[in-house]
């Protein structure tokens, strides 16, 4: 239990939440980075070899 | 009754179309094509796999009730599995829209399978608002407050209260659930019966070009 605690306590969910202010867009900190970590799943998705891809070009 | 009989009626006309459109190969194919072999068409999977986790920790809280997943910690847990099996659901579905945007997967007459994609990311938004107003704590106190001024400038207020806690709970629980559900299975038995999307062919034969010298 502790061992969990000590992973909540990463991030204090009781304080107010940080936004990023950049002219006129306002993104809290929280969506920004889900949005960031989508474009580089997005990326890894499309460059990361596919297992088994190799072995199957082999074999043609 | 004649064999011509049976053939005019509409349950044996009905799966001769079934069966012409989907048959049972198609339906639980045994090998992909090569060029399926990449990451990028895993988040299709991902994305219903995730549905199901939803639906799944959704029933257990139905069953439950909101005093058990707000006051135990068992409750607490199966809260979060809940929240969190949405966010990997929206997390892999962007994801998943952004290479089928990327793929142009809408060719080859697979137009109804982006729309039924399209409808179902729809679908799924109003789902999990439903969802965060339903939550019966302060956040959706202070989310469905903040919303009602949005809707009701939309005139949808008078059909879809948001102040509404039972209106709204059903509506995440019932109505919007069967349709997110439905779309997605029609959506998945359209993706079978076109097959997956090939990708861009590298030297594209382009029909009436001019040759400028």
């Amino acid at each position: 239990m502790a061992f969990i605690l000590s992973f909540a306590a990463l991030i204090p969910l009781d304080s107010l939440g940080h936004y990023i202010h950049w002219g006129w867009v306002e993104i809290s900190v929280a969506n920004f980075i889900i949005i960031i970590l989508m474009i580089a799943t997005f990326i890894a998705a499309i460059t990361a070899p596919f297992p088994g891809r190799r072995r199957r070009k082999e074999n043609r | 009754m004649s064999s011509s009989e049976i053939e005019r009626q509409w349950t044996t006309r009905l799966r001769h179309r079934v069966e012409g459109k989907l048959p049972p190969e198609k339906l639980l194919p045994d090998t992909q094509p090569n060029y399926v072999s990449s990451w990028i068409y895993v988040f299709g999977v991902a994305t219903m796999s995730a549905l199901f986790v939803v639906i799944a920790t959704g029933c257990i809280l139905a069953l439950r009730g909101p005093q058990w997943w707000h006051g135990s910690a068992y409750g607490h847990f199966i809260n979060s599995l809940h929240l969190w099996s949405v966010e990997i659901f929206f997390f892999s579905m962007v994801v998943h829209l952004w290479g089928k945007f990327a793929m142009a997967a809408w060719r080859g007459g697979r137009a109804l399978t982006w729309m039924t994609g399209v409808i179902t990311f729809l679908a799924s938004v109003a789902t999990a608002f439903t969802g965060y107003v339903s939550q019966s704590n302060f956040d959706s106190q202070w989310i469905s407050t903040q919303a009602k001024d949005g809707i009701n400038a939309t005139g949808a207020g008078a059909y879809f209260n948001v102040l509404n806690l039972g209106q709204m709970l059903m509506w995440h629980i019932v109505l919007l659930p069967l349709a997110a559900v439905a779309l997605t299975a029609l959506h998945i038995v359209l993706v079978r019966i076109k097959g997956v999307v090939p990708p861009f062919e590298e030297n594209p034969v382009v029909e009436n070009a001019e040759v400028t010298q």
